[in-house]
């Protein structure tokens, strides 16, 4: 066999490039079926209560409407154990829009409109929305998100910070965040007897699969799932979310295929959230900027059906040589719509707070901002005292400062002028653990020197087709183009869910494993395969299982430079720079645009994005488009993206980090910090709107 | 959304006698605020009569030396006509200022005097709200307000206009045609709309079925300069946390005419006549604007989240009238 | 009430007639109706841009808030439309060749919209950000000129970067 240049690592064009530059790609909602219905959700006008009558006899005098569902008169789901995808179960109403009926018709303008003129009753109860750092009922969870103990303990904090020489004692406060993926959460369902196939927008359509099996008390393999395209997630289509619950649902009652995109404005209460968090930071440092003590407490919020804890301290344990550290999580339970994973959930929020507590620190102690980061590198992970299997934070750092040109500036907050803007930069360090799952694939050589290999991988955008090509030709040492990569259906062999930046990880095991084998086999059969061609199957329910004796995590350190208005208040930004160290970069091009695409959504989360929870109404004020800011394409301006690459052999045989979630970690503190250099403002609450600015200048 | 009949008459008169006899249809223009509305329920019309075909699609000058503007032409078509660039910039500047290039393809002039509040309760049919059903309460004023007016509210509703260009005509003095069973009528600009008062869901002075036909610019005074700037939370595609339109003429460094108005502050375009009066005759400076804008923002009367509205609409006016007063010195186009 | 018309358009060309519930957007009819999903429903309330499409030439619009009704006559062409068969046209090629896409949902909407904001500033339509002494004629496509005129269509993503430079590669 001869040997071709490995393809991994070019910059390789996405493979269903042409499809979606001409439409041809399909998205949940856009597969033709014959006899199609439309649903339409009804969704609660109270936060806390029980329905005590449904009348839909306004919704179904339009024959074109063929049913209006409700608790009352839905077929009845059995128990999957997800709250989310318990619908239509009970008349309790838990938070403010919640689905409590779904208007099916003939036509979508029909569902609409029956979904209008159907009258709920409720018995409201009163609520409790509001969340603050000193309210009565928080607690401290069993654990956090992700897994992590709620509260850490090193040493004797309060002795180290009391001993402190200089000290920062902060309160950061981020607001909810909504993930808005431009496609909607939609998902198209239709029964054949007791087979169920559903066209559905997910982030791992294996889970989607298994829980429509529960929720309908039928086999798994009588459950179809299609999510070839997905258009994007960031999270919120990490577990089954209750669209695609209610369209099957919805399609047993009616007997007909059955549509349900869930209407923008209703995605903010049923599919998710970054919770708000309040973070108190405290750093007690030497007067050179070495830290002693650290502590990160965070307050959050959950629902009523779900615990979801925001890990906001979590990056605080093994960030910075922190000899004495305290690291909490505190959380209430409110009549709320309930959180869950928002890109780089706890790292995201969790490193705006510690990073602009780093910049105050550096202010303290009157040190560059880059320099006290290089000085508080730890040996070693500080939390659980494991070696790095790689970290280059400091090259990161280095790197960027060399390229962003970081040390012409001149340090003095308030100096830099442009007419009547003010001009400033900032630096912020990123992080984010490696995650990896087990997964399986499958391998198959046909006679005529084509292979096809099949793995439940799910591309939301990341190019996760496209580099799962490249490893697979890679290991089988043929050209790209003789290899098809089948993703995106959840009867493919199972994959692991496409979150946590762990997909290219999780999927890229199992099938570099049953390539390599494959590869081997055709090897041992001369070289020729024969007829009927070669086929095996490989997981990494080992390897990938278990634990690891050393802390993996990539790095990055991003820099930015704002302009701040002094008429308006408006804060533009002139320019990034991320530097990443994620292990090896597989595919350049769909690499740097997912870098760029996690600091153009921390740009957003710095300066544009803001949701406000009504304390009358419990729900959120901002559900649009036109009222939730996600950032324009005027907002974001050239972003320059490098990377050191990493040769870390602990990682899978790829030697890949992550890469989806680190661009926006960091973002939101360095555009803060070069607020704050502009300006001499420090602005601890996000987003920093114009309000914030003007009242502060 | 509900069933409505269609219409597309061809001329004025029928669109006028359809409506006549349909106390709760409603012209259709652009569509881009009212059939958002009917999606939410807000707006149920039984009978939509298009009249965005109607022949109210010219710019043409008057013979006065001013510009008429036919109610059907599409916003983007009336921010690029040349003449508008040219003699009208702070018309120019605040139609581009607003929504997306897809928005002002299909909105027309008449359908944008036209638009509704973005107040959140008022988007909502689940809730109260004085302006969609009277006598049901307004939320926004202890709830979110951050986006709503300061000046000219009432206990009843305080809800923003959000049309751009609505508060350029203001500055402009521009006169607003209106057809109707009773014939045509003519309405100054400023006084289409109206404050809230006790009767909150009526926006504008027009009676059920009246048509705006056209909207008439006066001609430009010799030598003053004009331009609109507007902040808002998202460098575009995005409502004004507040703006301003102005209209400057300066003769000898004395303030000769001055037309300044508000948007994102009231539920009209907010004509600061009190800081124009003050100002003219008198030397045009910064110092002479700003004690001229403060007075007339001496009306505001903020809630608890929108008080930043009244220091941002200060700056941004006498930041822009000193350019203005600027450029009118400095004697370049 | 009947509430339905008949309605006659053009869609990438080919002639389509129907009598539709007057409540039926461009949209949906696009792409319940007429079988062409390309444009996509973001938001359904003109917020995104995902729905976007040329009338008449190079008019872009929101399919998502013009009734169908209101269009008859109308010459409508989506993403589906723009590709000379096998070869794809300049700005699709474009957004190949600089990654001007993650998920692709916003995609249609993006091409369709520079398409036209192309054409519009070869036209001299100027843009809130163009200078206001620039002269008659065509505006140059600056980074600053390309973002402001493609603002009306959001991506999640956050592939704007990439975008400009697809757009702009073709508007030179």
């Amino acid at each position: 066999m001869t040997t071709l240049p490995r393809v991994t690592g070019e910059a390789v064009a996405r493979i269903e490039a042409r499809d979606k530059v001409t439409g041809a790609a399909s998205y949940a909602a856009d597969h033709p079926l014959d006899g199609l219905t439309h649903a339409w959700p009804v969704t609660a006008t109270v936060a806390r209560g029980d329905i005590t009558a449904v009348d839909d006899s306004e919704a179904l005098r339009d024959p074109a409407v063929l049913a209006v569902l409700t608790h009352a008169n839905a077929p009845r789901l059995a128990d999957a154990g997800d709250p989310m995808v318990a619908v239509l179960r009970s008349p309790h109403v838990a938070h403010h829009g919640q689905i409590v009926a779904l208007a099916v018709a003939e036509t979508l303008e029909a569902a609409r409109a029956a979904a209008g003129a159907v009258r709920v009753t409720y018995d409201e109860q009163p609520h409790d929305v509001v969340l603050t750092a000193d309210r009565p009922g928080l607690y401290t969870p069993d654990e956090v998100n992700a897994g992590h103990p709620a509260d850490r303990r090193r040493g004797d904090f309060d002795a180290a910070y009391a001993a402190s020489e200089i000290t920062v004692d902060a309160v950061y406060e981020v607001t909810p965040l909504h993930n808005h993926p431009m496609e909607p959460h939609a998902a198209t369902a239709v029964w054949d007897g007791d087979a169920l196939t559903v066209f559905d927008s997910n982030q791992g359509s294996t889970v989607v699969r298994s829980t429509l099996a529960a929720l309908f008390e039928v086999d798994e393999a009588d459950v179809r799932v299609v999510s070839e395209h997905v258009g994007g997630g960031f999270g919120s289509k990490g577990t089954p979310r209750p669209h695609v619950a209610l369209a099957a649902l919805a399609a047993k009652a009616v007997g007909r295929p059955v549509r349900l995109a869930l209407p923008r404005n209703r995605i903010a209460a049923v599919t998710g959230h970054r919770a708000p968090t309040i973070q108190r930071v405290r750093l007690g440092a030497d007067a050179d900027g070495h830290i002693d003590a650290l502590a990160h407490e965070t307050v959050t919020q959950t629902s009523t059906l779900t615990e979801f804890v925001e890990q906001a301290s979590v990056s605080s344990r093994m960030m910075y040589a922190s000899p004495h550290s305290l690291t909490t999580h505190r959380v209430a339970r409110l009549d709320v719509p309930s959180p869950s994973w928002m890109r780089a959930p706890g790292e995201c929020p969790g490193m705006f707070a510690l990073e602009s507590a780093m910049d105050e620190l550096a202010s303290a102690c009157g040190l560059d901002p880059v320099e006290l980061r290089i000085r508080n590198e730890p040996p070693v992970e500080p939390d659980s005292g494991r070696p790095f299997s790689s970290r280059h934070l400091v090259d990161c750092l280095r790197e960027g400062a060399r390229r962003f040109g970081w040390h012409d500036r001149d340090p003095r907050p308030a100096v830099g002028r442009d007419g009547p803007l003010l001009i400033g930069s900032g630096v912020a360090a990123s992080t984010y653990p490696v995650w990896v799952f087990p997964s399986h694939a499958e391998a198959y050589a046909g006679s005529d020197g084509r292979y096809e290999v099949r793995v439940n991988a799910t591309d939301i955008g990341t190019g996760a087709r496209t580099v799962l090509t490249q490893i697979a030709a890679d290991a089988l040492g043929v050209p790209l183009d003789l290899v098809r990569v089948s993703i995106g259906r959840g009867d493919l062999p199972a994959g692991s869910v496409a979150g946590g930046s762990s997909g290219t990880a999780s999927w890229g095991w199992p099938v570099h494993k049953a390539c390599t084998d494959l590869r081997q086999r055709v090897s041992d059969a001369g070289g020729h395969v024969p007829d009927g061609g070669l086929f095996v199957r490989a997981d990494t329910e080992q390897e990938a299982g278990g634990g690891t004796e050393y802390s993996r995590h990539a790095f990055g350190a991003q820099f930015a430079e704002v302009q701040v208005d002094t008429v308006t208040g408006e804060v533009r930004v002139r320019r990034m720079l991320g530097v990443f160290a994620a292990g090896h970069i597989l595919n350049p091009r769909t690499a740097r645009s997912q870098f760029i695409g996690g600091m153009t959504m921390g740009l957003g989360m710095a300066l544009t994005e803001g949701s406000f929870l009504d304390p009358e109404f419990g729900d959120f004020t901002e559900r649009d488009l036109a009222s939730y800011h996600v950032a324009a394409c005027a907002d974001v301006p050239e972003i320059d993206v490098h990377w050191i690459d990493e040769d870390d052999p602990h990682l899978n045989p790829m030697g890949s980090k992550g890469i989806g979630e680190i661009g926006i970690v960091g973002a939101a503190a360095a555009l803060a910090n070069a607020v704050h250099h502009a300006t001499g403002m420090r602005v601890r609450r996000l987003p920093i709107h114009p309000d914030t600015i003007l009242l502060g200048l | 959304m509900k069933t409505f009949q269609y219409e597309r008459p061809a001329d004025a008169d029928t669109a006028v006698a359809l409506l006549a006899d349909a106390p709760t249809g409603a012209y259709l223009g652009g569509g881009t605020n009212l059939v958002d509305l009917m999606k939410l329920g807000v707006a149920a019309p039984d009978l939509l009569v298009d009249v965005s075909r109607l022949p109210f699609d010219a710019v043409e000058e008057t013979g006065t030396g001013g510009l008429r503007i036919g109610a059907a032409v599409r916003n983007s078509t009336l921010a690029v006509h040349p003449l508008v660039r040219e003699r009208y910039p702070v018309l120019s500047q605040a139609l581009l200022s607003g929504a997306s290039t897809q928005l002002r393809n299909a909105a027309t002039v008449g359908g944008n005097l036209l638009q509704r509040t973005r107040c959140p309760y008022f988007q909502d049919v689940g809730k109260p709200c004085n302006k969609r059903r009277p006598g049901t309460g307004c939320p926004a004023r202890e709830g979110a307000h951050r986006d709503l007016a300061v000046l000219g509210a009432s206990e009843h509703c305080v809800a923003t206009n959000p049309s751009d260009m609505a508060v350029a005509l203001a500055a402009l003095d521009a006169i607003v045609d209106v057809a109707s069973g009773h014939g045509p009528r003519r309405v100054p600009l400023t006084d289409l709309h109206r404050l809230p008062g006790d009767a909150p869901d009526r926006d504008t002075t027009l009676r059920h079925g009246e048509l705006i036909t056209a909207v008439e610019l006066p001609p430009p005074m010799p030598g003053a300069r004009s331009a609109y700037r507007k902040a808002r939370d998202r460098a575009s595609y995005a409502f004004a946390l507040a703006s301003v339109g102005a209209v400057l003429q300066v003769r000898e460094g004395l303030v000769h005419h001055v037309r300044v108005a508000f948007g994102a502050l009231a539920a009209k375009p907010w004509r600061a006549r009190t800081a124009e009066e003050a100002l003219l005759g008198e030397p045009a400076t910064t110092a002479s604007f700003d004690d001229a804008v403060r007075h007339e923002l001496a009306a505001a009367r903020p809630l608890r989240d929108n008080g930043y509205k009244v220091p941002l609409a200060r700056r941004m006016a006498v930041s822009m009238l000193t350019e203005l007063a600027a450029a009118s010195a400095g004697g370049t186009p | 009430m009947d509430g339905t018309s008949e309605v006659g358009l053009r869609i990438n060309g080919k002639p389509f007639s129907r009598v539709i519930d007057n409540r039926t957007t461009l949209l949906d009819l696009l792409r319940e109706q007429a079988g062409v999903t390309g444009p996509k429903k973001g938001c359904d309330h003109g917020q995104c841009g995902a729905c976007t499409v040329l009338l008449d030439g190079d008019r872009r619009v929101n399919a998502c808030l013009l009734l169908a009704v209101s269009l008859d006559g109308a010459d409508v062409t989506t993403v589906e439309g723009l590709a000379d068969g096998d070869r794809l046209h300049p700005v699709q090629q474009a957004f190949v060749d600089h990654d001007g896409f993650q998920c692709g949902f916003c995609t249609p909407g993006q091409i369709c919209s520079a398409v036209a904001a192309i054409a519009e500033a070869r036209a001299g339509w100027p843009s809130v950000v163009t200078p206001p002494d620039t002269p008659p004629g065509p505006v140059e496509p600056t980074a600053a000129e390309i973002r402001e005129r493609m603002s009306g269509n959001l991506c999640r993503c956050g592939a704007y970067v990439n975008i400009v430079a697809a757009v702009r590669e073709v508007a030179r």
